[in-house]
């Protein structure tokens, strides 16, 4: 019988404490595939967010550190300029990246800091119990916004990979969907060139993800899926927004 | 050693980092410290180490942490109001066990304060700062010289004990220009770091830095070994210097830039016949408490003298237990006490017209 699909060696065989439907699982998935793929793994280091995504070291055989909340980039960035040769991610939600560590990321791209990062846009903040985020979409209901998002009060939804992309030094950004098989496929080569990117040309790289909420949504796995193409695409196209001089 | 040179405060502070084997500094410009990272701008590329300027004080500390957990030797630098930004990284350092260097040349507060040299952090420093049971090493040099042996005792201290180490400062301090000698380190071997996060080869069990503990029972033992810790430091590593306290009938109790001065007063003093001696913590935390205790086994007066509202008489007090009384002389907002004040406040106790 010929083996088609297997966990890859560097996502652990371990359990997930996410819950079901949650695609937090799927980008893990595509972030280890990724580092397989490059044989890398032996010198990559993982920033794990504040954030659902906090027991990430669990779920990736690699050396971890745990940064406070929305400081992954700068922990980052002390790593790197450790140990250059290091590949470097960060993997971190929209309320660690948008909101409380808005200008760690920023000066982290504008320095054109040789990392990845793994940005995780659900729309809320999950662990705490689904809060208004600064991507939470207008007229969304959240725990804090239970008569839906009111922009003349909370102001617009951040286009993070826009915004990014106005830098001159970042070399990649992209932003990606786990919502169905092709745009998982899609995602998959975009986390992959993220990474390439770091290994060869030493450059900063992030890749926006789309992803569900099931459980503060209030929506089946599916139905998610589907809110997300229906609410979340519109709003955050997908596509590439910065990519290197050679192959513009 | 090597010949000596003369130097500024923050420089010399720079160029023991260096001898001490710092491989990256990471600030953010301010006032006064500034020597330190414009120093270390220019020399650090020179010998292949790392520059960069943060953000932020909370970038710089958490690019801090990202390094130490990598398991080279860092440091970063600020004054108070930049000290304050970096108690929440501190407090992740400090529960992730990670080793490193931070310099505060403080300045009088609270809030944007002054620029002018103050011991107000004192509290901050050694009590806490950041949320959590942990503790810092804290040591508060007095001179150019003392600048530089305490700053590479920092970085063994740190990487001794997987701690954070403060060097406690102020503007003064920093700008002081005396001469200074470094000692010949080339010969000594830095400690392994086999927990650092070098990347997971399968030779070692993966590397995580962290500190987060969600199963109360795992994070109280963390808690325990952290506190192990500590009484270590408090056992071996509280540091004080006396001057003229033998005969002292009265004792000053003074740090860094102040007990420069109180030395000045008590010389003064005992031209006039007054026998005044100095007491002069030189770790703030773990404070000396037993070799102060000692003083106060002979009937005799303290004095704390502080550039602040009194903070570090707190732990004065606590180390006599209350049986010798214990008077407070301070200047605050940037002000530096003169030594004829500090005389002058020594005879008044002496002539019985102080309360303590
Ligand atoms: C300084 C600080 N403030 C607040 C929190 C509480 N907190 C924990 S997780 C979180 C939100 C995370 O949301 P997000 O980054 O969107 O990740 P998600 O859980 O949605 O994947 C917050 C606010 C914290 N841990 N630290
Ligand atoms: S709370 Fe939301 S983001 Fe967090 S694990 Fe559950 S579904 Fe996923
Ligand atoms: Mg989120």
């Amino acid at each position: 019988m010929r083996l088609v699909f297997d966990r890859p060696q560097s996502l652990a065989d371990v359990q997930t404490h996410y819950c079901p439907g949650c695609t937090h699982g799927i980008i893990h998935r595509l972030i280890a595939e990724a580092i397989d793929e490059l044989d890398v793994a032996d010198r990559t280091i993982g920033v794990a967010p504040v954030g659902c995504a906090v027991l990430a070291y669990n779920y990736f055989n690699l050396d971890f550190q745990e940064a406070a909340h929305g400081r992954a980039p700068a922990v980052a960035t002390g790593i790197k300029r450790a140990l250059p040769d290091r590949v470097v991610f960060t993997y971190q939600g929209d309320g660690d990246l948008a909101s409380i560590g808005t200008a760690e990321i920023i000066h982290a791209a504008n320095r054109g800091e040789a990392i990845t990062v793994v940005y995780v846009n659900n729309t809320v903040y999950g662990m705490t119990g689904g809060q208004m985020a600064p991507t939470t979409l207008p007229g969304q209901k959240t725990t804090t916004s239970p008569y839906g998002r009111d922009t003349d009060l909370a102001g617009y939804p951040i286009r993070v990979a826009e915004m990014l992309s106005t830098l001159v030094a970042p070399q990649y950004i992209a932003r990606v969907a786990v919502n169905s098989a092709p745009n998982i496929q899609k995602a998959k080569r975009a986390i992959k060139k993220a990474f390439e990117i770091q290994v060869n040309d030493n450059g900063f790289a992030l890749v926006e993800v789309l992803s569900t909420c099931p459980t503060n949504w209030g929506l089946t796995p599916e139905k998610s899926l589907r809110w997300l193409e229906e609410n979340m695409i519109p709003y955050y196209p997908l596509g590439d927004f910065k990519v290197p001089k050679e192959v513009e | 050693m090597s010949e000596k040179l003369l130097m500024r405060g923050n420089e010399a502070l720079g160029e023991a980092a260096l001898k001490a084997g710092c491989q990256l500094y990471f600030a953010y410009p301010i006032t006064p410290q500034s020597e330190l990272p414009e120093y270390l701008s220019r020399r650090m590329p020179e010998i292949d180490r790392v520059f960069l300027q943060a953000e932020s004080e909370i970038a710089a500390i958490n690019m801090v942490y990202g390094a130490a957990g990598a398991g080279v030797r860092v440091m970063t630098s600020s004054s108070s109001p930049g000290i304050s930004l970096k108690q929440e990284g501190l407090s992740y350092i400090a529960g992730a066990q990670l080793p490193c260097v931070i310099v505060n040349m403080s300045r009088g507060g609270p809030g944007l304060g002054s620029i002018q040299p103050a011991q107000s952090d004192y509290f901050q420093a050694t009590k806490g700062g950041g949320h959590g049971d942990y503790h810092l090493i804290v040591l508060a040099p007095a001179s150019v010289q003392e600048i530089v042996d305490l700053t590479i005792l920092a970085f063994d201290l740190a990487d001794k004990y997987r701690n954070p180490v403060m060097i406690m400062g102020d503007g003064l301090l920093g700008q002081m220009m005396e001469p200074v000698s470094f000692p010949d380190r080339s010969d000594v071997v830095l400690p392994e770091k086999p927990w650092a996060t070098t990347g997971y080869t399968g030779e070692r069990p993966k590397n995580i830095i962290r500190s987060l503990e969600l199963q109360p029972e795992r994070l109280e033992a963390h808690n325990q070994k952290l506190q192990e810790k500590y009484a270590d430091m408090i056992a071996t590593q509280k540091r004080s210097d006396e001057y003229l306290t033998d005969d002292a009938d009265i004792v000053l109790i003074a740090f860094g830039t102040v007990a420069r001065i109180c030395r000045s007063a008590i010389d003064m003093a005992r031209e006039k016949g007054i026998k005044a001696g100095l007491f002069r913590p030189i770790s703030l935390w773990p404070f000396p408490d037993e070799s102060l205790a000692k003083l106060g086994d002979k009937e005799r007066t303290f004095l704390t003298v502080e550039m602040s509202c009194g903070q570090m008489i707190e732990d004065v007090k606590l180390a006599l237990e209350c049986r010798r009384p214990v008077h407070f002389y301070g200047r605050v907002g940037g002000i530096v006490p003169s030594p004829e004040e500090v005389l002058d406040k020594i005879e008044q106790i002496v002539a019985g017209r102080c309360e303590a």
